[in-house]
């Protein structure tokens, strides 16, 4: 695939993205004009690019499609609900079309079925499709060459009144002359027409015809080629005059004169004077050869990079990031006046410098929450539910990495609420709700956080469901008292199902629990806000950037550890061995609070003696606390993560690593599976407490 | 230094077609992304030689585009290209009347491209 091919391929993924954009919101508004010169052009590009570059499967679909919106582009047919289905339907299959076309195959039966089909069910609700054409094939070869051996030169007289307006269309007759002059020899006479003084705007004008004289072995639609853009307005006539054998340029003078005497001589007196030569003069033809304009140079206003480039770039801002730490230290160590300024300013630089490479990466999240509109639109139909999304915020920049990411998680977040959360039109009405309901999918800034909800005016979390399957399930005694918060944060626990049949939308297969690892592989969290019966909220808390995180360094041993600071709440000393609680369970009093920790000289066998103090890292984990014993806090640091490559992206408790300003290396610390580990901790402690008051 | 020469399109992979062939022939690119933002293009840049121009774009389609350039009189007479399609010959005689050179139907090849470019640019 060439160059041209790859940016086609991109930008015709764009235009499907706002064709489908506009497509969901002319459902609202019909007859909003502009929305159907929108999804015109969206599509005229698509067929126009596709044919450009060499794909017609996708060109002649889109053209059919194409020419059912001219027509509701002129008012001849309106947008329907089926109409808007049925052209959803066709983007689709223009993607996958696409998608085809990258990998280089031709469509298989299913998919050239489906297309088929979606035309066939178009030409029922437009049946002008069936009457569009195929558009034309990639580009055929150009014009004729010049010069085809084995015929006999012609010649001919051209009679030719260009249109008044030739110059403002910014062409000029004697350049189309000039033109015939390429193809065979030419002459030619031009009459005036001044005979009255011009002035104004009629200086611009054109009054002058043309008698040319053409000798050529071309046949005359090459000649009538050279006119192509001025045919239509013009006069032109081209006479044959004499085929017998070549007549040469030096014999041309008496027709020459005869054409100057008058403006229309007829052709049967120019095919006498040939047949009775007189004297001839020989003339001098100005050939004037056009040269090609020299200079390659080109300018772009913006460019589109593939993101591995992007990668490699903010990867680079984050070498140099490590290296101008280096040499900050380095300068402190050294005291030199000027190379400290040096590094000053060299880390004025870099930070400038990163803060860009960061925002190249940053996209807005809108293009994330047009997907969702579709996935709305087509659910609520299939559900029978009638069901708005209102989406707020779509200029929040996020990561492109952790919108990328963020889809699935959204996605399905978005099929719980239209399945679970919205009820069916008829409850709504009898629980005096509006027979719609709202989705609505925000994004904002708090902070170094994106705050991305999605809630619902839906029926809500049902507690007690949920706490009878928790029960049911063993997650709590039958007379646990747990709080809803607690109740809530059961339905992200793999397995949790409260949904009463599985459906088509949800309720088999990934679950909540997925969802919230996939947040928390981006380093973000997840909330639940519930309103029984009013609607519930799910709050996803990330990180603006993937590539650079603020941590706490911290010691054990001799190693450096990185604990990601998001989480984190508080630090505080680790009593010493004598007085810990709990019989060899790992149990910290925080303040009367009981926390569950892990040693990260345990987890990670870490086999030197251990130090006279320890500290204990709180972590704030799903609304739940864990501690992390260390050796030494060393104080919080921006890091950029590096990863530790194919071999090591198994091993569980370490998410990546950073080089620090000295060069030494830090692994930084995935708390996940660390707090599985104080989970068993803090189970201990619960049964061991049941079993006390038993 | 070679003719400049401007091409207007909302679509980048033609933009970037016709720069390309353009730009190996050895003519100098300016890009526009639509009517619109090739009028503030020519406002502030210096004259351009040539212009290559879509029908169908946003902001400001190529038949107002045409008409406005024509009026300029630095552009009066420069050759305007129009990228159409078969199914545009309404569009096509307006843009002929609005003061357009010619026309390519797309698809077109890159070699018949730099032959019309040339063709126009004599």
């Amino acid at each position: 695939m060439d160059r041209n091919q790859e940016t086609f391929i991109e930008e015709a993924k764009e235009l499907l993205t706002d064709l489908e954009d506009a497509l969901l919101a002319i459902e609202n508004a019909p007859q909003d004009m502009e929305l159907v010169g929108r999804i015109f052009r969206a599509m005229h590009t698509i067929k126009g690019s596709s044919a450009l570059f060499g794909f017609e499967t996708i060109a002649s679909f889109t053209h059919k499609l194409e020419t059912a919106f001219d027509l509701v582009r002129e008012g001849k047919v309106s947008v329907t609900p089926e109409l808007i289905t049925l052209t959803l339907a066709s983007r689709d299959q223009i993607y996958a079309l696409l998608e085809l076309a990258i990998k280089g195959e031709d469509p298989d039966q299913t998919l050239a079925a489906k297309g088929d089909e979606i035309l066939r069910k178009l030409q029922g609700l437009v049946p002008a499709v069936a009457d569009a054409n195929c558009v034309p094939k990639k580009a055929a070869e150009s014009k004729p060459q010049i010069g085809t051996a084995g015929q006999s030169p012609i010649l001919y007289r051209i009679h030719f009144k260009p249109p008044d307006n030739i110059y403002l269309r910014g062409l000029d007759p004697l350049n189309l002359i000039q033109e015939l002059g390429e193809i065979g020899d030419e002459e030619y006479v031009v009459h005036d027409d001044e005979s009255s003084v011009r002035s104004g705007e009629e200086k611009d004008l054109c009054r002058a015809v043309y008698d040319i004289l053409l000798l050529t072995a071309q046949p005359v639609d090459a000649i009538r080629d050279v006119f192509i853009f001025v045919e239509e307005d013009s006069v032109l006539q081209i006479d044959r005059l004499y085929d017998a054998a070549p007549f040469e340029k030096e014999k041309w003078q008496p027709l020459i004169e005869a054409l100057r005497h008058s403006i229309d001589v007829p052709v049967s007196s120019l095919i006498t004077l040939i047949k009775e030569p007189q004297q001839s003069q020989t003339q001098e033809k100005n050939n004037s050869t056009g040269s090609a304009p020299s200079g390659r140079h080109q300018t772009t206003q913006s460019i589109k990079v593939p993101s591995e480039r992007l990668d490699k770039l903010v990867n680079l801002v984050g070498e140099l990031v490590t290296v101008q730490a280096r040499l900050t230290m380095a300068a402190a160590t050294l005291s030199d006046p000027t190379l400290t300024q040096i590094a000053e300013e060299v880390e004025t630089l870099i930070s400038e410098l990163r803060d860009n490479a960061m925002s190249i990466r940053m996209v807005p999240i809108g293009t994330t929450f047009a997907r969702f509109r579709r996935l709305v639109r087509d659910l609520s139909l299939e559900l029978g539910k009638e069901i708005q999304l209102v989406t707020e915020g779509e200029d929040t920049e996020l990561d492109k990495t952790v919108i990328e990411r963020l889809g699935d998680p959204l996605v399905h977040l978005i099929r719980n609420s239209i399945d679970h959360g919205i009820e069916t039109p008829d409850k709504r009405e009898a629980a005096g709700k509006p027979r719609m309901g709202t989705i609505r999918l925000s994004a904002a800034h708090s902070g170094t956080n994106v705050n991305v909800s999605i809630s619902d005016d839906g029926i809500g979390f049902d507690i007690e469901a949920i706490r009878l399957k928790a029960v049911m399930q063993d997650l709590i005694g039958p007379d646990a008292r747990p709080t809803e918060q607690e109740l809530l944060n059961c339905v992200f626990l793999p397995g949790f199902s409260t949904a009463k049949e599985v459906t088509s939308v949800s309720g088999r297969g990934v679950g909540m629990d997925v969802v919230r690892r996939s947040i928390e592989e981006l380093g973000g969290k997840i909330e639940i806000a519930n309103n029984q019966g009013r609607g519930s909220s799910i709050t996803l808390k990330l990180p603006l950037t993937l590539a650079i995180i603020e941590g706490l360094l911290v010691k054990v041993s001799a190693d450096l550890f990185v604990l990601p600071l998001s989480a984190i709440k508080e630090c505080v000393e680790l009593p010493p061995p004598s007085t810990r609680r709990g019989s060899g369970g790992q149990l910290i009093n925080v303040r009367g609070e009981i926390v569950p920790y892990v040693r990260l000289r345990d987890y990670f066998r870490m086999t030197a003696e251990d130090p006279a103090i320890e500290y204990v890292v709180i972590a704030e984990v799903e609304s739940k606390r864990y501690g992390f014993a260390v050796d030494e806090i060393l104080g919080d640091q921006q890091v950029v993560i590096k990863s530790l490559g194919r071999t090591y992206k198994d091993v569980k408790g370490i998410s990546g690593a950073t080089i620090l300003g000295d060069g030494t290396v830090a692994l930084i610390v995935d708390l996940p599976p660390l707090i599985s580990v104080a989970e068993r901790e803090r189970d201990q402690l619960v049964k061991m407490e049941t079993q006390k008051y038993k | 230094m070679g003719k400049v020469i401007m091409t207007v399109d909302d679509s980048t992979s033609v933009r970037q077609m016709v720069s390309f062939t353009l730009g190996d022939a050895g003519y100098e690119i300016v890009q526009a992304a639509d009517g619109k933002d090739a009028l503030d293009k020519i406002g502030d840049s210096t004259t351009v030689d040539m212009l290559i121009t879509d029908l169908n774009m946003p902001n400001l389609d190529g038949i107002e585009l045409i008409k406005n350039v024509r009026s300029q009189q630095r552009h009066k007479f420069i050759p305007i290209l129009m990228l159409t399609t078969e199914s545009q010959e309404a569009k096509k005689q307006q843009g002929k009347t609005a003061g357009a050179s010619g026309w390519i139907v797309k698809p077109f090849s890159a070699e018949q491209l730099v032959d019309v470019v040339r063709r126009l640019l004599k």
